[in-house]
């Protein structure tokens, strides 16, 4: 099986539903992970990519109840907070540069609940605000699930809520939200929020306007490994469609203060996951192992098993944390940098389009 | 690398820095994969149910790389007095335990009749065993006492002392040691201690912590040691490799105080201070599964790596994950603790792919889940 997938990966095919089904199934790690490793270097050489990022989260209020969950409150509920646009600037100021200061930030990350009551205006006004305190900072935010809302408090559509937050300084967007497609799973794990029907078209729509998106896939709870199949595939067929994914980011479900029962993932099945990932998403020219939610082992580790990019300095951030996160909120660039010469490639910090900022001896 | 192994038996301390230095972390993985699951072909990994219980935190060593020493006229200095120490054991035994750790500091007004003392009054009260007292201890006991450390070692194993824990090996290298804990003893007199305690007729563990300045050859050097004096013992029953940690360290600050002075260097960053990273973990555990052909257990290090990163080492030539750990200090004065049940760690031991089984000291299985 893995010998007939090892031809098909070398000579540049591409994988089967069941290629990537009897990959997730298999116990080999070591040939998957150097398969992936493979496919990695033809994509992205020796380097591997960071970036100097801070995340927002600018409130947990939600109108959904996502089981898997642990971040939203209701309004009024105890540890419901909601920034103001000050605060949202205050918050970045520290790290945007300045006299004496380390060298800034290069991209804020934004994504927060569905709030009931703030108006699409006020999501506006949170982007220009950024953009005129800190023009040179690329603006990433809003998953799909939060566009969509957007268009129906707005009114305005798809099209015309994307075009309104491109105009007000949104660069690109993050890929959450996407947690499994599979109908059957959403239904069990997060009956309120949008299907992955919806969430595949709100991504089309924001290519089509020529905003780059990510992708990710929250694993390790309820799904089958044809569910996971099922996620990679759709999404593989929309970017052969769109080509405006940047990079898929396998996200490791944590079980702390949800409402799902389970375990943590295994490490094992984390860079499987990872390899997988990487050999089956062949238009994909980036795979992130995101360290706040694999650990900075984990995610280091990731790099020799078809990771090439393991996210960023982060700085602050309050989801995984929520749900039992198993490591700090921040590391340093030079940590970064420092994980990925030990896994014995080029750390790169890049900016939010991939491109090279600054390499690192 | 299997070829070569085929053809010289074992592999030889050249070959062992060359696979440190170059090897392909994935292949080194799968050669020590393989070794593992022929020596323990049942795909079960085990655990013991153990504390550490550590009798003082006074300790003269005042190693750079430690942050549970104090000195004596500390205001966190202790002792544990004996009901302390009999609730320690209690809760052991209700949780199901069958070991305690017993280590302590090197404690300038502790003596002879005091460990003595501490074992008997455990053995007349409890049926467990005691795994006490890691080499630098016994010396000091042997040294204050003005015995031989074989003596010494007998009159403790009278007393109720069972096995001896491998810890305090840190680099078996004078040259490192040298640095980072001028006054433990040197690696001879540690050897020496484990020779002793083997010959008669106890068993220990040998570890290796790893990870601050040692070089790929010292790191060797210390397997090569251990491989040697396992060779004429046969008495070590596992080898536990873990990475230094350097939250709250002389040694953590001294390293970062030095990084952050080599800023224009190509390679700058302060390695050390950092710790080693994961890769580096998984490649000295796989090369101490090929190294260490005599030595039957390799385990897993969850305490210093997490249990994400002890469950990928299950697959990089470790059998065992270690102990349950209801207590320990020595770690986690470092800032280092991870929150870990007994269902925690047979979970994770079961989504790795392997059946969870509970061990006594000498790796004899108890409980099966």
């Amino acid at each position: 099986m893995l010998a007939r997938i090892r031809n098909k990966v070398l000579s540049g095919r591409r994988l089967s539903a069941d290629d990537a089904l009897s990959l997730f199934e298999s116990d080999d790690i070591f040939s998957i992970g150097s398969l992936a490793a493979y496919a990695c270097g033809k994509k992205n050489g020796r380097k591997a990519f960071f970036i100097r990022n801070r995340h927002i989260n600018p409130t947990n209020i939600c109108i959904n109840r996502c089981k898997f969950c642990a971040f939203s409150r209701s309004a009024g509920q105890e540890g419901a907070y909601e920034l103001t646009v000050d605060e949202i600037i205050t918050k970045l100021k520290p790290y945007c540069g300045g006299k004496g200061r380390q060298p800034g930030i290069t991209e804020v990350h934004i994504v927060g609940g569905l709030h009931p009551e703030w108006t699409f205006g006020h999501y506006l006004e949170i982007i220009s605000s950024i953009r005129k305190h800190f023009p040179g900072l690329h603006i990433k935010a809003f998953t799909a699930v939060e566009i969509d809302h957007f268009s129906r408090i707005s009114g305005l559509g798809l099209e015309g809520t994307l075009k309104a937050l491109r105009k007000a300084g949104l660069g690109t967007m993050p890929g959450g939200g996407a947690e499994i497609f599979a109908s059957g799973v959403r239904t069990e794990l997060c009956p309120e929020k949008i299907s992955g029907a919806r969430w595949l078209e709100v991504m089309e729509a924001a290519h089509a306007v020529g905003i780059r998106t990510n992708a990710t896939m929250l694993y390790g709870h309820i799904e089958s490994h044809e569910d996971r199949v099922d996620h990679l595939m759709r999404l593989r067929d929309m970017q052969d469609r769109t080509g405006g994914f940047q990079a898929f980011i396998p996200l490791a479900y944590h079980p702390k203060n949800t409402r799902i029962q389970g375990g943590y993932t295994s490490g094992i099945d984390d860079l499987r996951t990872i390899a997988v990932s990487r050999l089956v998403l062949d238009n994909f020219d980036h795979i992130k192992a995101y360290w706040i939610m694999l650990g900075e082992k984990i995610s280091q580790l990731s790099l020799c098993f078809g990771a090439d990019d393991i996210d960023g300095t982060i700085i602050e951030e309050k989801i995984t944390r929520s749900a039992g996160g198993l490591t700090a909120g921040h590391l340093a660039a030079d940590q970064l940098a420092h994980l990925i010469r030990k896994a014995g490639r080029t750390p790169v910090e890049r900016d939010s389009y991939y491109k090279k900022v600054r390499v690192y001896g | 690398m299997a070829d070569q192994k085929k053809k010289a038996g074992r592999i030889t301390r050249k070959e062992a820095v060359a696979i440190l230095k170059k090897a392909d972390l994935l292949e080194l993985g799968q050669a020590a994969d393989e070794l593992r699951s022929r020596l323990h072909p049942e795909g079960i990994v085990t655990f013991v149910v153990d504390r550490n219980i550590n009798y003082t935190n006074v300790c003269i060593n005042r190693c750079t790389f430690c942050a549970f020493w104090r000195k004596e006229d500390a205001p966190d200095a202790y002792i544990l007095n004996e009901a302390e120490l009999f609730t320690k054991i209690d809760e052991t035994i209700s949780l199901g335990g069958t070991q305690i750790l017993i280590q302590g500091g090197l404690h300038p007004h502790l003596g002879l009749d005091y460990y003595v003392r501490l074992l008997s009054s455990i053995k007349d009260r409890y049926d467990i065993n005691i795994h006490g007292f890691s080499p630098p201890e016994i010396c000091y006991i042997a040294d204050s006492a003005d015995i031989t450390v074989r003596e010494a070692l007998a009159i403790l194993k009278d007393a109720g002392l069972d096995s001896v824990p491998g810890g305090g090996a840190e680099i078996l290298s004078d040259r490192v040691r040298e640095i980072v804990s001028p006054r433990k003893i040197r690696s001879s007199r540690w050897l020496k201690v484990m020779e002793e305690a083997h010959r008669l007729g106890m068993r220990t563990t040998a570890t290796m912590m790893f990870g601050s300045i040692e070089t790929p050859e010292d790191i060797v050097e210390h397997l090569d040691a251990v491989r040697d004096l396992q060779d004429r013992t046969g008495g070590f029953t596992a080898f536990i490799p873990w990475s230094f940690q350097p939250g709250n360290t002389e040694l953590g600050k001294r390293e970062r105080r030095k990084g952050a002075g080599t800023k224009k260097s190509k390679k700058a960053g302060p390695a050390a201070s950092y710790g080693a990273t994961a890769v580096e973990y998984l490649r000295v555990l796989a090369l101490s599964r090929i190294y260490l052909d005599n030595i039957r257990n390799v385990q897993a290090s969850w305490v210093t790596q997490g249990l994400k990163l002890a469950q990928v080492a299950l697959r990089f030539g470790a059998n065992d994950f270690g102990s349950t750990m209801i207590e320990e200090n020595v770690v986690a004065s470092t800032g280092v603790s991870y929150s870990v049940s007994m269902d925690d760690i047979i979970n994770a031991i079961r989504s790795s792919g392997f059946a969870p089984c509970q061990r006594d000291t000498l790796y004899r299985i108890v409980r099966r889940f």
